[in-house]
C-alpha cells in the first residue's frame, strides 16, 4: 500500500519528520517496507512562467525559441520542443539547478546553437501525469495573471503537487481497513494523537430511493451483500485535474480519464473498489448478479475469454454477462471517450467466494485482492458518496436521484467487554482504565464504562478482525506500546528443561562421527522421483514407495527421501567436481516412509559416506591408506561405542553395494542399517570414479537399543589382574573371523574378558595355500579371584580343541 | 710390588685417558679394578705379605684404587657429555618439514550448532525439546492455528501439499498444539525442525529450519515473552543486547509481536569506521523472530486437555535457524547451508 504524505495530509497531519512518522506507525503495528520520494527534488528551480514570445528557432524545425518571464528581471530564454507553446500561455518551468524525477540536474544548455535557461514542463517530466505530446499549459491567457498564484516567478510547488514522500506500507491480512488514505490517516491520528478530520463521506451529495434511470436484480445474495449503483448523466470524459493525476502517480496508479480515475482514486481513499459502467452500453439498462453456468464463457477486459463455473459470480445485462463478478470488468460496457450515462457500482462480493474464483482463473486484480481481503459492506456507501462529489466537480455529470441499494448494512456491531484485570495479565503492565478509553476512542471503537472494565463497541471498518476481548487487548498493547514493557521471566510452577536421553545420544552420535574427521552435512528432503533408479532399487523394493508432493517446486524435487544415501553422493559429488580428494560427510536427519496413515513415519537416519585418503598424506606417510569398507566400520564401529551399543556384522547385499563388500548391521539380530562400499556403477552415476565407503542406519532403532541398555553398572576390573594370552590359529581362507570369535567364546567360558583378531595373513610358503592364519588376543579375568596358570592353561587349550574340532583350525607353536 | 703397582696404575691411567666411549671407558675399568683384575687381586693379598711390608703396600694399593676410581668418573662423566651431544646432534630433523597430523577434524554443520546452542540456552531457562512430524495434517498446520479459510498461506502456490488435508509444514507452530494434546499445563517447550515453503531465491529456499517456542501457564504475560527472549537474544548475540517488541499480525497470536535485536555490529546504525552498517542497515536493529500471546482460539482446540483459556496464558515465538545463523556468522546467502560445500562446512560448527 503506496501512501503519499501529501494526500495522507488531507486527514491526518502530525507534526513529524516523515521518518518519525514511519517508525511511529511501525512501533503500532502498520510496517512501514520503506519511504520514498516521490517526484522532483530542489522545489525552488521550479516556477510559474509566462511566455511572452515565442519564434520558431532558425536552426531546428521543431523546435521553438521562447522568451519566458520567470519573475526576474529579464526574461529567460527557453528553447521548447513542443508543438503546442504559445506566447500568452502560463507553464511550468524548471530552471536550472531543478532535480528531475529521475534524478538528473537540469543545466542550462545550448540546444541548436541556442541557449536554454531552463525548461517548459509537460506534465510527464513532472511524475504527476502520463501526457508527453505538448507542455502543460496552466493558463491559457493573461486573465490568469489576476491569480496571483500564477504570478510569474511564484513557487509551481503551490499550483502542482511536485513532489512528496510516500510510505510504502505492509498492511497485514487482519486490517483490510488499512488498505485506504482514510484508513491509515485513523492508525496516525490513533498512533500520534494528532487531529483526524472527518471521513471524505461525511456529506453524501446523493439521495436514497429509487432510480429511474436503471435496475439491478441481486440472485445470489449469499455471495453478493450488498449491491450500490447511481446514474450520472451529461457526463464529460476529459483528462482528470493535475492533483488527482499527481496523487495516483504517487500512489502507483496510471491516470487515465475522469471518470475511471475516480474509481480508482475512491478505492485509494476508501477501500472500496468501484466499477463505472457506460450505461448506454449497458443491454436493457438492467445488470442481473447470478451464479455462472457451468462452463459458461465471459470476455474480460483484458480481451481473453474465460470459462466460469456455477459457482463463479457474473454481472449481466440484457445481452449476456459483461464482467465477472469483483474480479473483473468487460469490455462491452466500459467508459469509452463517448460516454455520456455512467453507471456508478460499488458492491460488496464475499471475499472466500472471490479468492476462489479468481485462484481457479488465474486471473488477479487490485479489485479481487482487496475482495479476498475482507470488505464491509458499508463502505460501498462510503465510496459512492466520495465518488458522486468528484462526479459532479470533475466532469461536469448530474446525478440522476435516488440510489440502487440491493442486500443492505452488516451486522449490528458487537459490543465487547474489557475487562481491566485481563488487559493487565495479559501484558504484564498496569495500564489505566482511562488510558485503554482513550486509545479505543482515537481507533473509532464505541467506548462506555462497566464494572470490571470497559464496554467497547466494534465499528464497521474493524468488524472483520475485532470479534473477542482478546482482540481489544491488542490494540491497547500496540497503541500503549509493546515496546515499553519490562522485561520479566515466566515464574514457572515446578518445570524444569532438559533434553531427553534420545536426544543427548543423537548429539553424541554426531559429536563421535565428527571427533573422526567426518564433517556434518544437511541434505534436502526432496529427491528426484528418479533416485530410486539410480541406486539401482529393485521394483518391489519399499524404499522406493515415496512421499509424492502435488505440487513440487520441480520435477526433480518431486518426492521425500526414503534414505539420506542420495542427499550424501549429491554432496561427494559437489565436493569431488570442485577439487575435494577427500570427502568424509555424514548426516543425521530424517527420512520419510509411507505407512498407510496419513501421515508417513518419520525416522531419524544416520549416515555416512567416506572417500579418499583415511588421513592427510605427509612427508612420513606420502601414500596414506584409501578409505574402504574397513574405514567405514571402523567409523561405524566407534559411533556404535560411543553409544555403548553392541552390534553384530554380518554379509548382506543391497543393490547400491558392491556385492562382495557389503555387510548388514544387527543389533540384537535386527537389521538396523547397511555397510559397505558403494556399488561402482552406482558411483559412476554420480560422477565418482573412486571408492565410496560407508553406512547408514536407523538412528531411532540404535537410541533405542542404548536406551534398553540402560545406565551402566560398575564391573570390578581392579582386584584381581587380568591375563593375556595371544594365539594363532590357522584355518581354512574364508571363515569369517565372526565365527572364529564364536567359538573361542563359548569354549572359553565365562572367565573370557575379552577376545580380538589382531592379525591376519595369507602364506602359501609358511602356512600353506587355502589357510589363512589369525593371531588372537584373548584376556581372561576372574570377578572374585586371581586366575592361576593352570586355569588359564586349561581354557587355552578347550580353546584350541574347539577351534581344531569346530573350524578345523591349527594352532601355530602348539 | 710396589713396582708393579705403580706400573699397573700408569697403564690404567692411560688406557682411561685414551677411552673414546663410556662402553670401552667401562671395559677398561673392569679390566683394571674388575673382580678378577690385578690391582683388586694384590689388594686381596696383601695378607699374605710379611708384617712389614703389608702397610705400606696395602696403602699404596689403595691408594692407586682410589685414584683410579676417581679418574674413571671423571672420564665418564666427560665421555657421557660427548656421546649426549654427539646423539642429539644425530637425531636433528628438518624442522621445516611438515607437521604429520592427527586425524582431521570433523566439523557439525552450523545449522545443527546454531541450533544446539539455541536449545541449550532455552533449556537453561527451563524449556524442554519437543518434537513433531514434518508431513503434518491441514488440521494442525493451519486450522488449530485459527488460520483463516482464506488465508493465502494455504494456498498451493504457498504451500507443498500431499493430499488435501496434509501438508509439509509451513511451520514448527503444529507442535504447538499436538504438545498439549500430550501435556496438561504448563508447559514449556521448544521445537527446532525442518519446515517448507514454496519459495526460492536469494533469501528463500523450500526448505529451512525453524524454533518455535510456547509456554503456557497460569500467569504468563507479555512482558515474560520479552523477558524470556531479551535472555536468549543476549546468549546468542551478546550480554549487551536489548530487545524491541513491534505489534505485528499472526493468526495464531494475539497481540502478534515482531522481535528486533539490537544490532551487534554497530551503535545507532554506524559501525566503528563511521559507516552504515551493512548488517542492520543503518537501522540500529535485525529483526530476528515472530511471537505473541497464544490466541484464544488456538486454546480453544486444547480446552478438554486443560487449557481453558480463561484460566492460562501462554506466549509463542517463532525464528529461523538460518537467518539466526547468517546473522551472527556474517553467511551472506542462504542456499551456502544447503550446497554442504566442505569448504563452507569446516568454517564452523
Amino acid at each position: 500500500m503506496r501512501v503519499p504524505l501529501e494526500w495522507l495530509h488531507e486527514y491526518c497531519a502530525p507534526p513529524l519528520s516523515t521518518r518519525e512518522l514511519a517508525d511511529r506507525l511501525a512501533m503500532t503495528g502498520t510496517e512501514v517496507e520503506r519511504v520514498e520520494r516521490h517526484g522532483v527534488g530542489g522545489l525552488e528551480r521550479f516556477v510559474v512562467g509566462r511566455v511572452l514570445e515565442a519564434a520558431p528557432h532558425p536552426n531546428a524545425d521543431r523546435l521553438t525559441v521562447c522568451r519566458v518571464d520567470v519573475g526576474e528581471d529579464d526574461p529567460a530564454q527557453i528553447v521548447c520542443g513542443a508543438p503546442n507553446v504559445r506566447g500568452g500561455q502560463t507553464v511550468a518551468v524548471a530552471r536550472p539547478g531543478a532535480i528531475m524525477p529521475d534524478g538528473t540536474k537540469l543545466r542550462a544548455a545550448k540546444l541548436r546553437g541556442l541557449e536554454s535557461q531552463g525548461m517548459i514542463l509537460a506534465e510527464d517530466e513532472l511524475a504527476i501525469g502520463t501526457e508527453h505530446d505538448g507542455i502543460m499549459v496552466l493558463a491559457d491567457d493573461g486573465s490568469a495573471a489576476a491569480a496571483e498564484d500564477l504570478a510569474p516567478g511564484a513557487p509551481l510547488a503551490d499550483v502542482l503537487p511536485l513532489a512528496t514522500d510516500v510510505l510504502v506500507l505492509e498492511i497485514t491480512p487482519n486490517r483490510p481497513d488499512c488498505l485506504a488514505i482514510y484508513g491509515v490517516a485513523r492508525e496516525a491520528h490513533a498512533a500520534t494523537g494528532a487531529p483526524l478530520a472527518p471521513p471524505p463521506w461525511k456529506d453524501d451529495p446523493g439521495t436514497p430511493g429509487p432510480v429511474q434511470e436503471a435496475s439491478v436484480e441481486v440472485e445470489s445474495p449469499d455471495l453478493c451483500p450488498r449491491f450500490t449503483a447511481r446514474v450520472f448523466e451529461n457526463v464529460r470524459i476529459a483528462p482528470s485535474p493535475p492533483w488527482l493525476k499527481a496523487r495516483l502517480m504517487a500512489a502507483g496508479q496510471r491516470p487515465i480519464s475522469n471518470v475511471v480515475d475516480i474509481t480508482n482514486y475512491v478505492m485509494l481513499l476508501t477501500g472500496q473498489p468501484l466499477h463505472a459502467f457506460d450505461l448506454d452500453r449497458v443491454a436493457g439498462q438492467r445488470l442481473v448478479v447470478r451464479r455462472a453456468r457451468p462452463g459458461e464463457p465471459v470476455e474480460t477486459l483484458d480481451g481473453q475469454t474465460r470459462i466460469l463455473d456455477e459457482e463463479m459470480l457474473v454481472i449481466e445485462d440484457a445481452e449476456g454477462p459483461t464482467s465477472i463478478a469483483g474480479v473483473m470488468g468487460g469490455a462491452r460496457s466500459e467508459v469509452a471517450a463517448d460516454t455520456a450515462r455512467v453507471l456508478m457500482e460499488a458492491a460488496n462480493w464475499n471475499g472466500p467466494n472471490i479468492q476462489r474464483t479468481s485462484l481457479a482463473l488465474g486471473l488477479r486484480s487490485e479489485a479481487s485482492s482487496r475482495f479476498e481481503k475482507g470488505i464491509q459492506p458499508e463502505q460501498t456507501m462510503d465510496a459512492q458518496a466520495v465518488a458522486t462529489r468528484l462526479m459532479i466537480d470533475l466532469t461536469g455529470a448530474t446525478l440522476s436521484p435516488g440510489t440502487i441499494d440491493v442486500g443492505g448494512t452488516g451486522p449490528a456491531p458487537l459490543t465487547i467487554r474489557l475487562r481491566d484485570a485481563r488487559v493487565n495479565s495479559v501484558l504484564g503492565i498496569a495500564i489505566p482504565r482511562e488510558r485503554s478509553a482513550e486509545i479505543l476512542r482515537a481507533l473509532e471503537f464505541g467506548v462506555a464504562d462497566a464494572g470490571d472494565g470497559l464496554d467497547i463497541t466494534v465499528p464497521y471498518f474493524r468488524r472483520g478482525d475485532v470479534t473477542r476481548e482478546a482482540d481489544l487487548v491488542e490494540e491497547i498493547a500496540r497503541i500503549a506500546g509493546v515496546d515499553k514493557l519490562p522485561a520479566t521471566l515466566p515464574s514457572r510452577h515446578g518445570a524444569a528443561g532438559r533434553l531427553t536421553t534420545r536426544q543427548r545420544l543423537r548429539r553424541r552420535a554426531a559429536d563421535a562421527l565428527a571427533a573422526q574427521g567426518v564433517h556434518e552435512l544437511v541434505g534436502w528432503s526432496f529427491v528426484a522421483p528418479d533416485l530410486a533408479d539410480r541406486l539401482r532399487l529393485a521394483p518391489n523394493d519399499d524404499r522406493r514407495q515415496a512421499v509424492e508432493l502435488e505440487n513440487p517446486m520441480s520435477g526433480d524435487q518431486s518426492e521425500l527421501r526414503t534414505m539420506l544415501l542420495g542427499s550424501l553422493l549429491d554432496a561427494v559429488k559437489y565436493n569431488h567436481a570442485r577439487g575435494a580428494s577427500t570427502v568424509r560427510l555424514f548426516e543425521a536427519g530424517p527420512v520419510y516412509l509411507t505407512s498407510g496413515e496419513p501421515l508417513p513415519r518419520e525416522p531419524q537416519h544416520l549416515g555416512a559416506l567416506l572417500t579418499g585418503a583415511v588421513r592427510p598424506a605427509t612427508w612420513r606417510d606420502p601414500d596414506p591408506r584409501t578409505a574402504d569398507f574397513f574405514a567405514a566400520k571402523g567409523a561405524l564401529t566407534a559411533l556404535l561405542q560411543t553409544l555403548r551399543v553392541s552390534y553384530e556384522v554380518e554379509p548382506a547385499t543391497e543393490p547400491f553395494l558392491h556385492p562382495g563388500r557389503s555387510a548388514a548391521a544387527l543389533i540384537d539380530g535386527e537389521r538396523i542399517g547397511w555397510l559397505g562400499e558403494i556399488h561402482p556403477l552406482v558411483t559412476a552415476a554420480w560422477d565418482v570414479d573412486e571408492i565410496v565407503a560407508g553406512f547408514e542406519l536407523d538412528l531411532d532403532a540404535v537410541a533405542d537399543a542404548a536406551v534398553t541398555a540402560g545406565v551402566p553398572m560398575y564391573h570390578d576390573v581392579t582386584s584381581f589382574p587380568e591375563v593375556r594370552e595371544d594365539l594363532a590359529v590357522i584355518v581354512p581362507d574364508e571363515t569369517p573371523a565372526a565365527e572364529i570369535l564364536a567359538v573361542v567364546r563359548r569354549a572359553a567360558g565365562p572367565l573370557l574378558a575379552d577376545a580380538e583378531v589382531f592379525d591376519v595373513y595369507r602364506d602359501v610358503e609358511r602356512i600353506g595355500a587355502g589357510k589363512l592364519s589369525l593371531a588372537l588376543r584373548l584376556t581372561f579375568r576372574g570377578r572374585d579371584r586371581t586366575l592361576t596358570d593352570e586355569e588359564v592353561a586349561e581354557r587355552r587349550s578347550k580353546v584350541a580343541q574347539a577351534l581344531e574340532a569346530e573350524v578345523g583350525g591349527t594352532i601355530r607353536g602348539a | 710390588m710396589i713396582e708393579r703397582l705403580a706400573e699397573l696404575k700408569q697403564e690404567a691411567e692411560a688406557a682411561i685417558e685414551a677411552a673414546t666411549s663410556t662402553t670401552g671407558l667401562e671395559e677398561t675399568r673392569i679390566r683394571y679394578l674388575g673382580r678378577k683384575a690385578e690391582l683388586p687381586n694384590m689388594l686381596r693379598r696383601v695378607a699374605e705379605l710379611p708384617p712389614e711390608e703389608r702397610g705400606p703396600t696395602g696403602k699404596a694399593a689403595n691408594q692407586a684404587r682410589q685414584a683410579l676410581e676417581t679418574k674413571i668418573e671423571l672420564r665418564a662423566g666427560e665421555l657421557a657429555a660427548k656421546e649426549l651431544d654427539a646423539r642429539l646432534i644425530h637425531d636433528r630433523v628438518d624442522v621445516t618439514l611438515p607437521g604429520d597430523p592427527l586425524p582431521a577434524v570433523g566439523r557439525l554443520h552450523l545449522l545443527t550448532a546454531t541450533r544446539r546452542e539455541i536449545e541449550d540456552v532455552f533449556v537453561g531457562l527451563g524449556f524442554d525439546v519437543a518434537e513433531g512430524p514434518e508431513v503434518e495434517l491441514v488440521y494442525y498446520n493451519f486450522d488449530s492455528l485459527n488460520h483463516d479459510i482464506t488465508h493465502p498461506a494455504r494456498g498451493r502456490t504457498d504451500t507443498f501439499y500431499v493430499q488435501d488435508d496434509v501438508v509439509l509444514r509451513t511451520h514448527t507452530s503444529p507442535v504447538q498444539v499436538r504438545a498439549m494434546e500430550l501435556q496438561p499445563p504448563p508447559i514449556y517447550i521448544i521445537v527446532p525442525g525442518r519446515v517448507y515453503r514454496r519459495d526460492s531465491d536469494l533469501t528463500h529456499t523450500p526448505q529451512f529450519h525453524q524454533i518455535e517456542g510456547l509456554a503456557v501457564d497460569t500467569d504468563i504475560t507479555l512482558a515474560d515473552l520479552k523477558g524470556t527472549l531479551l535472555a536468549f537474544a543476549r546468549a546468542i548475540f551478546g550480554a549487551e543486547r536489548e530487545v524491541r517488541l513491534r505489534p505485528h499480525f499472526f493468526p495464531f497470536t494475539e497481540p502478534s509481536v515482531e522481535v528486533d535485536v539490537s544490532c551487534f555490529n554497530c551503535v545507532d546504525g554506524i559501525t566503528a569506521d563511521g559507516e552504515r552498517c551493512p548488517i542492520c542497515r543503518g537501522t540500529a536493529w535485525l529483526e530476528i523472530l515472530g511471537a505473541g500471546m497464544v490466541d484464544p482460539n488456538v486454546f480453544g482446540y486444547v480446552r478438554e486437555h486443560g487449557y481453558d483459556p480463561e484460566k492460562v496464558s501462554g506466549f509463542a515465538f517463532g525464528m529461523g535457524i538460518e537467518r539466526i545463523a547468517m546473522l551472527r556468522h556474517g553467511v551472506p546467502d542462504l542456499r551456502l547451508f544447503y550446497d554442504n560445500d566442505i569448504r563452507f562446512l569446516e568454517q564452523f560448527g
